[in-house]
Order: structure tokens, then C-alpha cells, then sequence
């Protein structure tokens, strides 16, 4: 028996020199760590947390000084805020939003992204200088001003608004790879031998390109969820995000101003969070794009 | 980029091709400027609430409501106040009148806060190109070293933080130490403002510096791998002559091109920054006035915002086209 030695896919290879490059495992732990964190909070910490968020330690205190608590005191290792509530318990349940406003709003901009990056490159022609520019226009428009601009239409914004908001400033990006890699492959033999069997325009697409697009698709959308948990961050600290007692991140830091200097720990722990959750996407997805790029392969 | 144009063809034709290379990028500016306009004036269109009622108040003449709607045009059909804004500005570059402070003119509230902006952004910028490409340069000489792991390893942290918090931690650990103001603008004399001026633009310019970080690294690391690198070292010229001459020469177009983008990045990043030191900024101008709904406020705020990002894009472009033939030619 000759044994049969069965060559790699360059997907297995990417993912191989994944898992050796140690950065980028640093972040995947990070990346399961807040996953962990969104979907069992309650394992996680004791402290009850209603729909809205609020936890009231205070109702035990008559006075300021009493549950207004600095980190390290039995029960509350972050301390409390200014209403007497569990730092800890309010960044727990912080993982879950930033988790969904990041997945969500970048799945939007995949979904509109890949749909129109497709239709442009496989089409060409009219069709593809209109999308094109369609997204050249958005490249040129800061995306932090668009996004405010359009939160700017709502009373007080819900998450729906916020994931619609961010998918339609994100979609140039996914679009203009996307279009890129399927023009790169529009005449490939293997397009070609589909057509020659008689595949539908839709059968190829789906089928043989967009499979082919995964890889830069997969670094450009961890880098994307990172930049959207950021940008949630920053729109709920200018106030136009979430409304309060909702426990995002940015408006734990925002709402606690009048406090920074004298109960700091209020103003440092929900920017830690946020930091160590963006820099996990950030560095999975640099390891990612350093996997997948066939420049790296040793 | 769009194919044909009249700046199409061979190389080596020099001035010409830059002049129509230019002609031709202030064209293509036009739809995205129109663009920009109606995608800013139809969200403005969209803010709930009566001008009227925020300008008069609840309890004003319903009949006092109604006029001030109908003499600032907001009971005209879209479309025509459309017309009508886009009028007043190019022809007269007037962004209309405040609905919230009384009296005031979109273009002088503007005025003021752009050049606090400015001011932000330009000592930003200062701070991130020292920072940021001396950090790209010493992890590009000495890559592969603990230098650069751990420079890299900052500048990816930095990448990854928000600006507020770094200002809100430098308000907490900073300013005392410094003896500099925690938040405000102050400015009476250039000493205070620059005082005022400080932390925000450090904060601002940290951040920025650590993207032209990565990007000053490995624009260095591929020009040092170049034959006429080896070639000028092997002349035996000293090594700071090869990286500071040789190397920084030809790295610095895209490393120009990153500091030019980050610019307008910065003027409108800004709005985070302004906000967490009470910078009468124009980015915290636009979120007052939305939070406020004061509509004109808004629309001429993000415009002007719009304009200057585009315009300060275009710029570079031009300036990379002047430093790099290559670029004139885009037919690819």
C-alpha cells in the first residue's frame, strides 16, 4: 500500500499558520472571553441586573458615602457607581451589547456589502461605475460624521437603529473587496467551466465566487466589528447612542463625568473593557489578514 | 478609478498630465460634493420636531409658529428648500441662522469652533508624526527585536483605545501632575491656550500616531529590503545616512499620504475629543445641536465638516500625483 499523502486546502493553511502566530491567539481568547461574558452573564456575576440594566445597592444605604464604594470591598471588586450600582455587574452585561452591536451592525454591511460588491464585479459595465461610485462617495464622507448624522434623525435611538446605522456606513468597505476578488476570478477556468455546464449567473456567484472571497471577507469583517464596537462606544459617549440605564460602555464612562476625579474607577473600568474587547478582534483580525495573505507563506 | 479622460496616456508627458490629472480629480469631486449635500440635507429633512416650536418655544402662537416656519421656507416641498439651501450656498456661502441661539448665523458659530478645531488638529498632528513615525522607523531598523515587538504591541493598544478614555485617564493622572487644566478652552493669551490645548491634542495625536506607526514600519521595511539599500550599504555609508537618506526618502510617500488622511480623520475625530475636555469645538457644536435639533446648526456643521475631510483628501492625492508620476496615469 502506497500511502496517500493529502495536500491542504488553503484554508487548513491559513488556519495553521493562525494558530502558530501567538498574538493573534491572544486575541482569539479575548474575542472568547467577551463571547462568554454576553451570553452567561449571570454565571459570571452574582448581582442581579433588570431589562434596563439597573441594580440598586443603594436601597440598603441612606447616604452617598455609604454605597458609593471604591474597588476591592467584599462583593463588589470594581466598586460601585454613583446610584450604588456594581461596576463589575453593569461591564458584564455591557459584553453583550458592544458583542451585538458589533456582530450585528457588521453583519448589515456584509449583507449589503457582498450583495452590490457582487452584482458590480460580475456585471461590470454601467452597473459596476454606478456602485462604484456610490461607494467612492461614501469613502469620502468620514464615517463617525455619518453615523451621527443619521442618529441625529432619532428621538432616542434603539439598537435596530444603531446596527442599521452602522451597516450603512460599513458596506463600501466589504463591497469594494468583495468586487475586487470576484473581478479577479470573473474569468478563471473554473468560472468558466460552470458556465459551460450551464450554471446560472446566481449559481456561480454564490456558489464558486463568494466561497472564494471568504478569506479577506473573515479579516475585513473582525476588523469591522472592532471598529463598530468602538464607534458604539464613542456615539454613546457623545450622548446620541443608547439611551441610559442601558449598561453600554461608552455611556458608564459618559454618565459617570462628574465623578472621574473622585471615584476614578469609574471612569477607568468600562474604557478597560472596551480597550480588551476591540484589541481582540483587532488582533485576530490582523492575524487573520497575515494568515490569508499568500505573501506570508513560508 | 473611471477609465478615459483627457489625462489618459503615455508617460513622461509631465506637466500637462499633472494639470489634467488635477482638472480631473476636482471633476470627479463635484457628484460627491452634490452627493454629500443631499444626503445631509434629506437627513436634516428628517429630524423630527417644528423648527417653530423649538425656536419659539411650546407654549408660543401656534400663528407665530406657522409664520416662522413659513419665512425660514420649512413649509416648502423638499426638494425646493433643497434648491434653495444649495443657492444660498454657492452663492453666497450662507449656512442660514441658528434655530436654538437666537439670532446667531450658522456661519459665525461655525467660525469660531472650526478654528478651535484646527488648532486641535494641527498640534495633534504635530504629536503624531513625531511620535508615530519615529516609532515606525526605530521598530523598522530594528525589527524582529524587542524594540519592535513592544513598539508594535503599543501601537496596535492604540489603535484599539478609545480617544475619550485616554483623555479621561489623563484627566484623572495627567492634569494633576502637570498642574494643566482638566477640562475647558481658555483662550486669552497664547500661553493658556496652548495650556487648554495640551492634553486634548496629546491624547489626539497619541492615538493617531500609532496607525502612522504601522504604516511608517512597514513602508521602511519594504524600501530596506530594496537592492540600492544594500547597494548604499555596501559603498559603506554609515548606517544613519542609509536609513535616515536612502530608506526615509523614498518611504515617505505613503507615510505623506497616511498623515495627510489622518489629518481629516483628526479635524472630525475630534468631536470625541472636544467632547471629553469641553472644547468649544465644531464637533461638539454638531452634537449640541443635535441633541438640541437645531436643524440648520446640524446641516451646516456636517457639511462644512464634509467639505473640509473631502477637501484635505483631494489635497493629498494631488500632493502624492506631484511627488510620484506613477499615480497620474490611473487607468488601473
Amino acid at each position: 500500500m502506497t500511502e496517500v499523502k493529502i495536500g491542504k486546502s488553503p484554508t487548513q493553511m491559513a488556519l495553521k499558520r493562525l494558530r502558530k502566530n501567538l498574538l493573534a491567539m491572544g486575541g482569539a481568547v479575548i474575542v472568547l472571553i467577551v463571547f462568554f461574558l454576553a451570553f452567561f452573564p449571570s454565571w459570571v456575576v452574582p448581582h442581579h441586573v433588570d431589562g434596563s440594566g439597573i441594580y440598586t445597592y443603594a436601597e440598603q444605604f441612606r447616604t452617598a458615602e455609604e454605597y458609593q464604594k471604591p474597588p476591592g470591598i467584599p462583593g463588589h471588586p470594581l466598586g460601585t457607581d454613583e446610584l450604588g450600582r456594581d461596576v463589575l455587574t453593569r461591564i458584564v452585561y455591557g459584553a453583550g451589547i458592544s458583542l451585538r452591536v458589533g456582530l450585528v451592525g457588521t453583519a448589515v454591511a456584509l449583507l449589503i456589502g457582498l450583495i452590490l460588491g457582487s452584482i458590480a464585479g460580475y456585471r461590470g459595465g454601467r452597473i459596476d461605475a454606478l456602485i462604484s461610485r456610490l461607494t467612492d462617495t461614501f469613502f469620502a464622507f468620514p464615517s463617525l460624521l455619518l453615523t451621527i448624522g443619521i442618529l441625529a434623525v432619532f428621538e432616542k435611538p434603539n439598537e435596530v437603529v444603531i446596527f442599521a446605522a452602522l451597516g450603512f456606513v460599513g458596506w463600501p468597505g466589504v463591497a469594494r473587496i468583495v468586487r475586487g476578488q470576484v473581478i479577479s476570478m470573473r474569468g478563471s477556468e473554473f468560472v468558466l467551466g460552470a458556465k459551460a455546464l450551464g450554471q446560472s449567473d446566481f449559481r456561480i456567484l454564490i456558489g464558486h465566487l463568494l466561497p472564494n472571497c471568504l478569506g479577506p471577507v473573515v479579516v475585513v469583517s473582525t476588523l469591522m466589528i472592532a471598529g463598530n464596537i468602538l464607534a458604539e462606544a464613542g456615539l454613546s459617549f457623545l450622548g446620541i447612542g443608547l439611551p441610559p440605564p442601558i449598561p453600554s460602555w461608552g455611556r458608564m464612562l459618559v454618565d459617570s463625568k462628574e465623578y472621574w476625579v473622585d471615584m476614578p474607577w469609574m471612569g477607568i473600568f468600562p474604557g478597560l473593557a472596551i480597550m480588551f474587547t476591540v484589541l481582540g478582534f483587532n488582533l485576530l483580525g490582523d492575524g487573520l489578514r497575515d494568515a490569508f495573505d499568500p505573501k506570508m507563506k513560508d | 478609478m473611471a477609465s478615459g479622460g483627457p489625462g489618459d496616456g503615455p508617460l513622461g508627458l509631465g506637466r500637462g498630465i499633472l494639470l489634467a490629472y488635477t482638472l480631473r480629480r476636482l471633476l470627479q469631486a463635484i457628484p460627491v460634493i452634490l452627493l454629500v449635500t443631499l444626503i445631509v440635507f434629506l437627513l436634516n429633512a428628517a429630524i423630527p420636531g417644528d423648527p417653530g416650536r423649538i425656536r419659539l418655544g411650546q407654549r408660543a402662537d401656534p400663528a407665530a409658529v406657522e409664520a416662522y416656519n413659513e419665512a425660514r421656507g420649512y413649509n416648502d416641498p423638499i426638494p425646493v428648500q433643497y434648491f434653495n439651501y444649495l443657492w444660498r450656498l454657492f452663492t453666497q456661502f450662507d449656512l442660514g441662522e441658528s434655530d436654538v441661539k437666537a439670532g446667531k448665523s450658522v456661519n459665525e458659530i461655525l467660525e469660531e469652533s472650526f478654528f478651535v478645531t484646527l488648532r486641535l488638529a494641527l498640534l495633534s498632528i504635530i504629536v503624531a508624526l513625531i511620535v508615530g513615525i519615529g516609532a515606525g522607523i526605530l521598530s523598522a531598523v530594528k525589527s524582529r527585536t524587542a524594540v519592535d515587538y513592544i513598539s508594535m504591541l503599543i501601537a496596535i493598544i492604540g489603535v484599539s483605545m478609545p480617544v475619550f478614555w485616554l483623555g479621561i485617564l489623563m484627566i484623572i493622572y495627567v492634569a494633576p501632575v502637570l498642574g494643566l487644566p482638566r477640562t475647558g478652552f481658555d483662550d486669552t493669551n497664547t500661553y493658556t491656550m496652548l495650556r487648554s490645548l495640551a492634553m486634548p491634542a496629546s491624547a489626539l495625536g497619541l492615538l493617531s500616531s500609532a496607525t502612522i506607526a504601522r504604516l511608517s514600519r512597514s513602508a521602511m521595511l519594504d524600501v530596506m529590503t530594496q537592492d540600492y539599500i544594500r547597494t548604499a550599504r555596501s559603498k559603506g555609508l554609515a548606517e544613519s545616512v542609509v536609513v535616515l537618506k536612502h530608506a526615509m526618502r523614498n518611504a515617505a510617500i505613503p507615510i505623506v499620504t497616511v498623515v495627510g488622511n489622518s489629518f481629516g480623520y483628526l479635524l472630525v475625530g475630534a468631536v470625541l475629543t472636544e467632547t471629553v475636555f469641553a472644547l468649544p469645538g465644531l464637533g461638539r457644536e454638531v452634537v449640541e445641536a443635535i441633541k438640541q435639533r437645531d436643524r440648520e446648526l446640524i446641516t451646516g456643521g456636517i457639511l462644512l465638516m464634509s467639505f473640509v475631510f473631502i477637501g484635505v483628501n483631494l489635497l493629498v492625492d494631488l500632493s502624492y500625483a506631484v511627488f510620484d508620476p506613477r499615480i497620474r496615469d490611473d487607468r488601473s
